[in-house]
């Protein structure tokens, strides 16, 4: 049986928004500029593929290669500040309860999944999706989708190089949290992934907090 | 100030001339070489008749070309400090472009040696790693920003002493109608990274001098190349060699080739992508 843990915000602050993100869907928000979303893996080991774009300019976005480069860790941890494709920082871990996030993974798509996983794989609803058809609405498209974050999925890399997706570390209620170092729009894809274990083969929800010390919210709680 | 003649149409058209027999102009070598058998390095394992491409790409510097579907590219360091940070678009679709999370991904694989494959995010083959007498890459750091080589060297700037492989990536993407939003995570050739048990990034630097990598194209591909120090290279200094480029006709990986067969994810990476070519053939 699935054991399932809403939690609630890792950060201190008044909630500003409070999401619940079913299994397999789509989330997207601009995290306004110091801004902390906590994002809640409700199930245990569900992988949150998420991207990060300037929200005023989404030319400047995520770049898994500068936020390694910068923090000179193959590894996303507490303190690590998610970069943009100029250097600048976009959000910084300001608490996490898992050993070690990734960045190297990538994202699943229908057209990986047929070398992954065979042909008949390509009927599957991918992480691809979900970003074109949650970008989209931001004006975003193809050429926006870039190597992204998976908050809850663990991807080790071992001494010969070899690499790949393992059974993750998380657990129910556990998360991660980011604060906005501007205003940020952040696009999470909760992985349906059925074929390896970035979400345990049992998509699970997600739950996304924003909070805000010290000043009236901007925006009205939404219902859980 | 000058002591050349250029104050008149005729003077001027004269000594703009001069310049491509220049000795002093040409005495270093990294230009590129039109017609391509010209070249002074021609690989001696390649027919000059085949020849669509020679150039060596100057330390600081970039270069860009289109080249057709079999197309082998042949990358080399001959001083152990070139840097290639490399980036692959479909010329016919450009939206679909290297993909360096499923260039690891698919083959259960982070250090890049001969026979791996670069994938798209379409699941097809832009190029393979045909060959490869370095094994000093890495697929984790990407090229520079400008935020990073002005905090190490002071300046970031394409005309300056120290320019950032973004910069120069963004020009030669600027050459073929691309932005910035064509541009994603680059692989870089001929200085390493290895990654600790702890997680630690950690830079290998290169194999020494005279080190090369082949590269085949699979699919008509836009190559955008920057030659720039690595981000984590420690040398205080803005260390970096020449990169040689020849390219020539071949032919496109196919069944009988050992890549083509080396896992069952390569087979349907080639398999996609022949589908894919042959449909628009």
């Amino acid at each position: 049986m699935t054991i399932l843990d809403w939690s609630g915000s890792l950060a201190p602050g008044a909630v500003v928004r409070d999401d619940r993100v079913a299994p397999r869907a789509a989330w997207s928000a601009v995290v306004p500029a110091g801004h902390v979303l906590t994002i809640v893996d409700v199930g245990g080991n569900q992988s949150a593929d998420c991207l990060l774009f300037d929200a005023a300019d989404p030319a400047e976005r995520y770049s898994a290669p500068d936020t390694l480069g910068w923090s000179g860790d193959a590894y996303v941890r507490t303190g690590t500040v998610l970069r943009s494709n100029h250097g600048n920082p976009l959000m910084t871990v300001v608490g996490n309860e898992v050993d070690r996030q990734d960045t190297i993974g990538g994202a699943c798509s229908k057209e990986s999944n047929t070398l992954r996983y065979g042909h008949h794989a390509a009927a599957d609803h991918a992480c691809r999706e979900n970003f074109l058809s949650e970008g989209a609405k931001w004006g975003l498209g193809a050429r926006d989708l870039v190597s992204n974050l998976n908050w809850f999925m663990n991807v080790p890399v071992e001494a010969d190089g070899s690499l790949g997706i393992v059974d993750g570390l998380s657990a129910p209620g556990k998360r991660v949290a980011v604060r906005a170092d501007r205003d940020v729009l952040v696009v999470v894809s909760n992985c349906p992934q059925m074929n390896n274990p970035c979400n345990a083969f049992d998509p699970t929800p997600l739950r996304m907090i924003v909070t805000v010390v010290g000043a009236a919210p901007e925006t009205a709680q939404e219902d859980l | 100030m000058t002591t050349r003649q250029t104050d008149t149409v005729a003077a001027a058209r004269s000594d703009a001339r001069a310049q491509a027999v220049s000795v002093a102009a040409t005495a270093t070598k990294s230009m590129p070489y039109v017609p391509a058998a010209t070249s002074p390095n021609i690989p001696p394992d390649v027919s000059p008749d085949a020849l669509t491409w020679a150039e060596t790409v100057p330390p600081a510097a970039y270069t860009h070309r289109v080249v057709a579907r079999g197309t082998r590219i042949r990358l080399e360091d001959p001083t152990g400090d070139a840097c290639a940070h490399l980036f692959l678009l479909r010329t016919d679709a450009p939206y679909e472009r290297l993909n360096v999370a499923d260039t690891l991904k698919i083959p259960w694989q982070a250090y890049l040696g001969p026979g791996h494959p670069l994938l798209s995010g379409d699941g097809r083959v832009l190029a393979t790693l045909a060959a490869d007498t370095s094994r000093h890459h890495d697929a984790f750091c990407g090229t520079t920003s400008d935020a990073w080589n002005i905090a190490k060297y002071g300046d970031a700037r394409p005309e300056g002493p120290t320019p950032s492989g973004q910069s120069l990536l963004t020009l030669a993407a600027a050459k073929h109608g691309l932005t910035l939003r064509d541009l994603g995570p680059t692989l870089s050739f001929f200085q390493g990274v290895r990654v600790a048990e702890d997680g630690a990034l950690r830079w290998q630097g290169s194999a020494g001098p005279g080190t090369s990598v082949d590269l085949v194209a699979e699919l008509p591909l836009t190559v955008l190349v920057a030659n720039v120090p690595h981000p984590l290279d420690p040398r205080p200094g803005y260390t970096v060699g020449p990169l040689r480029i020849h390219a020539w006709r071949s032919t496109p990986t196919g069944p009988g080739d050992e890549s083509f067969t080396a896992s069952p994810e390569r087979t349907r990476a080639y398999l996609n992508t022949l589908d894919d070519w042959e449909s628009r053939s």
